[in-house]
């Protein structure tokens, strides 16, 4: 049974925020999957619970989208009828799990982003912006305490360890160029105040990255080249089955209340 | 460590352990008191708690499966939130049950050993396939409510660190409960399909959730003696009876039907079932449940697959401790 797409106006700022509530909503999933298969059980906890922080995260999100657009839409109908190429996320937070390291070093990438942007977002003019930020501040500072200590762990931890730890690094580092990218419609709420360059945050993610990776005894990739297309709705093959899973309910029981 | 310090009591106390020890440890219990996991106990005792604490934690991490099956499938955000952080419970659930355990004298590792080893069991319940999302709402209402008839007097049983853990746990479930009902509410309130699918999914969790009980009074073979120790306060077949009578007002309210056409109402209110098929229990419980082999290749497979992890995190602390030690002696 095939269900329509919904449309979304997509202004600069509905689509600023879907593209953060997507980033959310998207990883959060992927660490969801982790949830009774973990290394150990402390971890099925701690991923459990960045999961139900970041996809609050991206309720928030989607409802202010959905309140910004002024239309029908509202979080469920945002978050599972819209296809793949209606998705804004980073292609970072599609990536599969992999193994424990490369979940944590998509973690780790994105938690050391995710902590200062959201920490910058706090003087956002807009005040529900400001308020989604200040919550997901908080939690993001928790996320980046538990990637690093674990980056570093496996790090320094044994031979093996420490092989898939860079496997992961050299394998994820083209996914996150992406996060410091904006266009047009991003720059121009960056004038206004409403949101923040992530392109200012480079250089501070960059030694957050360099300070944890030296005590991991691991190392950065040198090479620029930086996958793009998430923002603009070209993903990797991945977010299609992530997708098809995440809508199957609401794609084959239409309009009906759960 | 701690395991250990406690594993040198029991063996020191074994020598003494003697009929005015056990006389006493038995006047302490018909007082009501707690017994701590310091204090003298017989083998016996610690044998059984050990097995029983380590079956229910067993069964909250193996029950983390068929529920976590449905996570990224919830059919709404609220409701994908809702069932993570469910799942997320029964897993600390384990880790307090693994604790309490732990507190008996047998670690972790032992215990999660014997599990995928297959020597230790878990409920069956968790043996059966959760094939719609009406199973996520039964399973709250059904199996976690037969959970809470089960571990309610738990929260009084004789060893201290067990009846506390349960507290927190009923708790929770208590929550998880109303949650599935209120899956239940919905679907029943929704389409002709949906109610349909709460139908389906009774009709196939109601029997399982009645064994969940055990077995009949009349075969149980631990119930004696865990009723001398207050571990056990009901028989198995008056908690099942509580269970029954406390369910069907709930069905009937949903307006959904129970899956046993000889049931009736006797005259002092209880609801009397048919007849159990302890056939099926007892073929479940020797592992060819629907999904037995299912259960345990998924929690092996994490188990293995995570091997790694777990040595490197071993391995970064040790380093770091031999750091320190080597910085305080400069």
């Amino acid at each position: 049974m095939a269900v329509a797409n919904i449309q979304v106006s997509e202004t600069p700022l509905v689509l600023y925020a879907l593209r953060r509530a997507d980033d959310a909503l998207i990883l959060g999933h992927r660490l969801s999957e982790w949830c009774g298969h973990a290394p150990m059980l402390e971890e099925d906890m701690a991923l459990s619970n960045i999961a139900l922080d970041l996809i609050g995260q991206a309720r928030e999100l989607y409802s202010f989208a959905a309140t910004v657009e002024g239309r029908d839409n509202d979080e469920d109908k945002l978050a599972y009828l819209r296809d793949v190429r209606q998705y804004r996320n980073l292609l970072l937070v599609e990536q599969p799990n992999g193994d424990f390291a490369q979940t944590l070093v998509r973690q780790f990438f994105y938690s050391a982003f995710a902590d200062l942007y959201w920490r910058a977002m706090m003087n956002s003019r807009d005040a529900t912006l400001a308020a989604i930020a200040a919550k997901s501040e908080k939690e993001s500072a928790y996320h980046l305490r538990h990637a690093s200590e674990w980056i570093i762990r496996l790090g320094d931890g044994t031979g093996e360890s420490h092989a898939r730890a860079q496997t992961a690094i050299d394998h994820l580092w083209a996914f996150t160029g992406e996060m410091f990218a904006v266009d047009d419609g991003e720059r121009a709420l960056i004038h206004a105040g409403i949101v923040v360059d992530p392109g200012s945050l480079r250089g501070r993610w960059l030694t957050t990255l360099s300070d944890v990776t030296r005590e991991a005894t691991l190392t950065l990739p040198q090479n620029e080249w930086m996958q793009q297309g998430g923002r603009s709705g070209r993903h990797s093959e991945h977010l299609g089955h992530l997708l098809s899973e995440l809508q199957s309910m609401q794609r084959t029981f239409p309009g009906l209340t759960w | 460590m701690y395991t250990q310090a406690l594993n040198t009591v029991e063996t020191a106390d074994r020598g003494l352990e003697d009929a005015g020890k056990a006389a006493q440890f038995q006047a302490r219990i018909d007082a009501e008191e707690r017994i701590e996991p310091n204090d003298w106990m017989p083998a016996a005792y610690r044998k059984t708690l050990t097995r029983q604490i380590s079956q229910h934690a067993h069964s909250e991490i193996v029950g983390m499966l068929p529920e976590g099956n449905w996570i990224t499938r919830a059919p709404t955000l609220r409701r994908k939130a809702a069932l993570l952080a469910k799942v997320q419970d029964e897993c600390g659930h384990g880790l307090y049950l693994y604790a309490a355990a732990e507190t008996l004298g047998s670690s972790r590792e032992e215990l999660v050993d014997a599990m995928l080893a297959g020597k230790a069991k878990y409920s069956s319940i968790f043996n059966y396939p959760t094939l719609t999302w009406a199973d996520i709402g039964t399973i709250g209402w059904l199996v976690d409510g037969a959970a809470i008839m089960n571990q309610i007097p738990l929260c009084r049983c004789s060893y201290g660190p067990y009846a506390r853990a349960m507290i927190r746990v009923c708790k929770e479930e208590s929550f998880h409960q109303r949650q599935g009902y209120e899956i239940m509410v919905t679907l029943c309130r929704g389409s002709d399909e949906q109610k349909a699918m709460a139908q389906d999914a009774l009709n196939r969790w109601w029997w399982p959730v009645l064994m969940m009980f055990g077995p009949p009074d009349a075969t149980s073979q631990h119930s004696d003696t865990s009723t001398k120790w207050k571990i056990k306060r009901f028989s198995n077949d008056e908690l099942r009876q509580k269970f029954v009578d406390a369910t069907v007002p709930q069905a009937q309210y949903l307006g959904l039907t129970i899956p046993d056409p000889g049931m009736t109402q006797d005259a002092d209110g209880h609801w009397r079932y048919s007849e159990i098929d302890w056939t099926e229990f007892k073929q479940v419980l020797a592992g060819n449940g629907p999904c037995n082999r299912d259960r345990m290749a998924a929690r092996r497979k994490a188990h293995d697959e995570g091997a790694w992890v777990r040595e490197a995190a071993a391995s970064y602390a040790a380093k770091r401790a031999q750091r320190q030690t080597a910085q305080a002696a400069e």
